[in-house]
Formats: C-alpha cells, structure tokens, sequence
C-alpha cells in the first residue's frame, strides 16, 4: 500500500517536473481589413426543417467585430523534427448537425481516430478530399442514426477538407498535424498551444481565405506569447 | 426506280433515341452545375440498394439529381441497344448495322467512365465524359437522319451537288470549331472553380484579366460562395478568356458558312433551312453563355447552354452529313456539255447503289 502510493507520488512528482519544461504558446489572431460579407446558404428543403429559424450563413471569416478572427488553425510547424509523439487514443469527434459540420474548422493529430457522427435525420455522405499523397480520399454514405464513420490520415494536411456532396454547402476543414500542438482560434482570436516543451519554434496561423502568417517563438519556463495579424488585400475589382 | 427504305418505325426510335440523349445531358448537366457528382458514394448500386429500386424518399439534395441521371442514362443504353438489333434486323446498309454497334460500345464505354468517375474521385474523367456524350449524340444523330424517309426520296439536281461541294469544307471546319468550343466549355465546368471571370463583357472590369499572384490572392480572398470552390488559377482564367475568343470565332464560322449558303443560289433547300437554324441557334448561345456568367452560373441557365451547344454540335455533323452525301452525289471533275450525260448515269448509278 506505501509502495503504491510512493509510487504515485513519485510519478506526480515526475509528470510535474516535466510540466515544469513546458508551457503553453497563447496569442490572438488579429484581423486587418474588413472581410467581405458572408452569404446566406440556400438549404434543401429537409434541412431547412432544421433551421426554423432562418438559414445560416457561410462563415469564412468568424470574428468578434473588436478584430479578433476565429477559426485559425494555429500549430507548430517547424522545430519538431526528429521528436515522435505518441497517438492519442482517443478519437476527436466530428458532428454533423442540422446539415453542417460542427466543428467547422478543427485538428487531429496524424493516425489519431477521427469519428465522423451524425445527430442529423437525413443522410449525408461524407467524403474527406485530401490534397497530400498518402492520405486517402473516400466516399462514404451516412443514414440517420447509423454509427459513426472512422477515419484517420497518414500525413500532415493543412487543412483537410470533408464535404458532403448531398448538400453542397456542406464543409469541415481538419487541420491534421503531425505533433499534438495545434489550436483553433476562438471567436475573439485567441488560441493555446497547450503544453509545449521548451525549444524554439516557427509557429503557423492558417486561415482559410486570409492565408497564412509565421512566427519565430520561443519557449521557455513561462508561457510564450504569440500574436498574429492576418491582412486582407484591398477588395477585389 | 426503287430507293431502299428503313422501316419507319426504326427512324422513330432513332428520334425516340436522340431526344433520350439530349435529356441525359442536360440531367448530366445539371449534376456538374449542381456539384453533385459525388451525391451517391456507390456504384453501380445506389446508397447499396439496386439502382432501379432505390427509394424514392431518400433522392433527397444532390442524389436527386445524380441518381436520376444514372437511371435515364441506363434508359439511353437500352434505347440505343434496342436501336442496334433493329438497324441489324431491318437495315439493308452495311456500314449502318456496324454504326449501331459502333454506338452501344460508345454509350457503354460511356457508362463506365461515369461509373470511374465516381469511384475513382477523378474529376478529370467528367471532361472526357462530357465530351463523349457529344459524340454518342453526332452518332445517334446521325443514324436518326440516314434512317429517315427524307434521307432515302430526296432529290437533288447536279447544280445543287456542286453547291453542296463548295459549302461542305466550310461546315466541316465550323463544326470542328464547334467541338472544341464544347470541349472548352467542358473544361470549365468540370475545374469545380465557379466562374473564373464573373463579369461580362469585361474580365475583373478590364479588357484582359491580371493573373498575377496578387490579383489571384484578391479575387480568392474577396470570393464567398456557399460552395467550397478551388481557388481561381490563372489557368482557370485562361480556359475561361480562351472559352470567350472561341465563341467569337465559332460565331463567326458559322455567319460565314450561313452567308455562304445564303449566297450561292444552287444551294439545297435543306442547306438553307438548317444553316438558318444554326445561325439563330449559335447566337441564342452567346446570350445564353452571357446570361450564365450574369446569373452567377445559375444551374438552369448553365444547363441550357449546355443542351443547347450538344444540339448545335448535332446539327452542325448532321449538315455536314448531308451535304458530303449530296456532294458525292455527281461527278463534278466532268465539266462541259458532256457532263449532264455523265452525271446522267452517274445519278442513277448512285440511286441504284443506295
Ligand atoms: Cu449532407
């Protein structure tokens, strides 16, 4: 019984030393410029019935208004090599509801599960469309209620898109990365890069229409911070 | 003088066959603009059931439109079978009885690269398809109009061979225009990029689009469609302008082949009606290409310039059908007075031939 808990101790004592060599990279995207106005989503007529309250909008640029911009996947892009990451066991959730992939912009780790769900009473198909050899594209059926659809992909993919061709304005876009350090940002724009080791980084903001930013940062005992403007280019025309 | 017939209910079916396929592509049509190419993962089965008995209640968002071109394309593939084994039982014409087998390999191999198209996730394999569909509708096109009983009893006098001998090299080179036009087109619209250029006559308000990067980064950046397109390339941009340049010239060839006619007073009644219908139908093209572009590419304005530029292809290979038909009619190297006995005999030669 001492044993055991000496044990314990020791291997609480172990996983906070390591805690103490990591810390977490924080920052807040910012976006420059204003972004052209989002559409409304023309659904079908039995999504629709899952919208009684309007049709959503396509959300390119998701921002507080203050100039935080959301849905940036942030990760660490450089500075990683040579380290190999064990896979987390369990799988990050995809979910499709009332004809929209929820979340719509998220991260997976390589190999980890990716389960594919749907909450929705109509069918869908999914269908993941890399752009990276070695990660394979498929098209799957999903009727209502069936069990989730499992996927998990080879390469590093900045950012793997999922459709549903049934409804064509459905998306998710799935950062895969090699490492477990990656973020998605907040509404506001700000993000964290849990639990990074100590070492010095190219760290990557990507988003979807603005393009991508990066930044030097190093880590070391405290938290690292890294803030990211992303500059739209003058309106079209 | 006995003129050999094909019975008449074969040229029906022949129409029957023709109106079939100008349906499919305009269902195949709609399916491009509609994205829905991929709506049923599975092939040939649908959603895992047999095609032919897939609920209806499930043909819901894009399955609709991809499931219903799958059961109409089989449809054609009967048709056109049917048509085959009825050229073979009532057709004395060699050539024509191979024709029709021609045109089941063609409607088959045509299937089966729908059917790759889907699993294989090459949207390459849609520009292939799409333009094999324009050729499988020449081929039905063509057996409609050497069945029908217009082709067999018409007839025509020497001066209007000759007519038909001046105007055929003009037809043949606007209707090749014409396919690569529609190979363009498809090109476009199987890039899944929506409308590289979206205004119209202008490209991005100028005369010639910018493809450099910046302007590229601009016009993505600024573009927010429901639709996830690709990103716009200067490729795209330029298949685009390229598609524009050719519908200036198809325009052009085919005034020019429609003046030609006009102007050369032998030419065959049959000549002056159909390159008048030619003449209004390419330009009711260019607006439909127009309105495309304004309506943002809405899908039923798209597929209308589609059906419409598959029946202008048809009608130009039809024309140059008939008049390379009527050219060789008569021997036109006999000039002088000799050359009506000549061509004499030669029609009735030819008659008995037949
Ligand atoms: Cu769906």
């Amino acid at each position: 019984m001492n044993l055991k808990r000496t044990l314990t101790a020791t291997a609480a004592l172990a996983a906070a030393l390591q805690m103490v060599s990591a810390a977490d990279i924080v920052g807040k995207i910012t976006l420059k410029g204003t972004p052209p106005p989002e559409k409304d989503i023309q659904l079908d007529a039995n999504c629709g019935k899952l919208h009684p309250d309007g049709n959503p909008k396509t959300k390119f640029f998701v921002t507080d208004g203050k100039g935080g911009l959301g849905d940036v996947f942030v990760y660490i892009k450089d500075g990683l090599t040579g380290k190999t990451f064990e896979v987390p066991a369990e799988a990050k959730v995809l979910d499709q509801k009332g004809c929209e992939y929820s979340p719509y912009v998220s991260g997976v780790q390589t190999k980890q599960k990716l389960a594919v769900h749907t909450s929705d009473p109509v069918l869908h198909n999914v269908h993941p469309t890399p752009a990276v050899a070695g990660n394979k594209e498929s098209n799957m059926a999903q009727l209502p209620k069936s069990k989730d659809l499992e996927y998990s992909f080879e390469n590093q993919e900045i950012l793997l898109r999922f459709k549903c061709d049934v409804h064509p304005w459905m998306f998710a876009y799935v950062g895969v990365v090699s490492s477990p350090y990656y973020s998605v940002s907040e509404k506001d724009g700000t993000f964290k890069i849990a639990n990074v080791p100590a070492g010095s980084y190219t760290v990557e903001a990507f988003h979807r229409k603005g393009g991508k930013v990066t930044q030097q940062v190093k880590v070391e005992s405290g938290n690292a911070t890294a803030d990211f403007t992303i500059e739209l280019k003058e309106e079209a025309k | 003088m006995d003129r050999p017939t094909t019975p008449i209910w074969i040229h029906r079916l022949a129409v029957a066959t023709v109106l079939a396929v100008l349906a499919l592509i305009g269902i195949g049509g709609l399916v491009t603009s509609k994205g829905a190419g991929m709506a049923v993962p599975d092939w040939p089965t649908t959603y895992g059931y047999n095609m032919f008995l897939f609920p209806i209640s499930k043909w819901q968002g894009g399955i609709f439109y991809e499931h219903s071109h799958r059961l109409v394309a089989s449809a054609v593939g009967l048709l056109t079978v049917i048509l085959a084994v009825a050229i073979w039982m009532g057709d004395s014409r060699r050539w024509l009885r191979w024709f029709g087998i021609a045109a089941v390999l063609l409607v088959v191999t045509q299937g089966l690269l729908g059917g790759l198209r889907v699993t294989l996730y090459k949207d390459q394999i849609g520009i292939v398809h799409a333009a094999l569909a324009q050729l499988f509708l020449c081929c039905v096109a063509t057996i409609a109009l050497v069945t029908s009983p217009w082709w067999h009893h018409y007839r025509f006098t020497p001066a209007q061979s000759r007519a038909a001998a001046t105007l055929r090299p003009w037809f043949i080179f606007t209707t090749v225009a014409v396919f690569f036009q529609l190979l363009l087109g498809a090109t476009m619209r199987h890039e899944h990029a929506g409308l590289a250029v979206p205004d119209f006559p202008l490209a991005y308000g100028r005369v010639w689009p910018a493809t450099d990067k910046v302007a590229l980064d601009k016009i993505n950046e600024s573009r927010i469609d429901q639709r996830d397109f690709k990103p716009i390339t200067a490729t795209h941009i330029y298949v685009h302008m390229a598609h524009r340049l050719g519908a200036i010239m198809v325009l052009a060839l085919v005034a020019s082949s429609w003046w030609m006619t006009r102007r050369n007073s032998d030419a065959p009644r049959f000549g002056r009606v159909w390159s008048n219908v030619w003449m209004g139908g390419v330009i009711l093209q260019a607006v439909l290409g127009a309105a495309t572009i304004w309506s943002n590419k809405a899908a039923d304005i798209a597929t209308l310039h589609v059906i419409l530029g598959a029946c202008l292809l048809g009608l130009g290979a039809a024309q140059c059908l008939a008049l390379s038909r009527l050219a060789s009619m008569f021997d036109h190297t006999v000039k002088s007075d000799d050359s009506r006995k000549v061509l004499k005999s030669s029609i009735e030669s030819r008659v008995a031939a037949a």
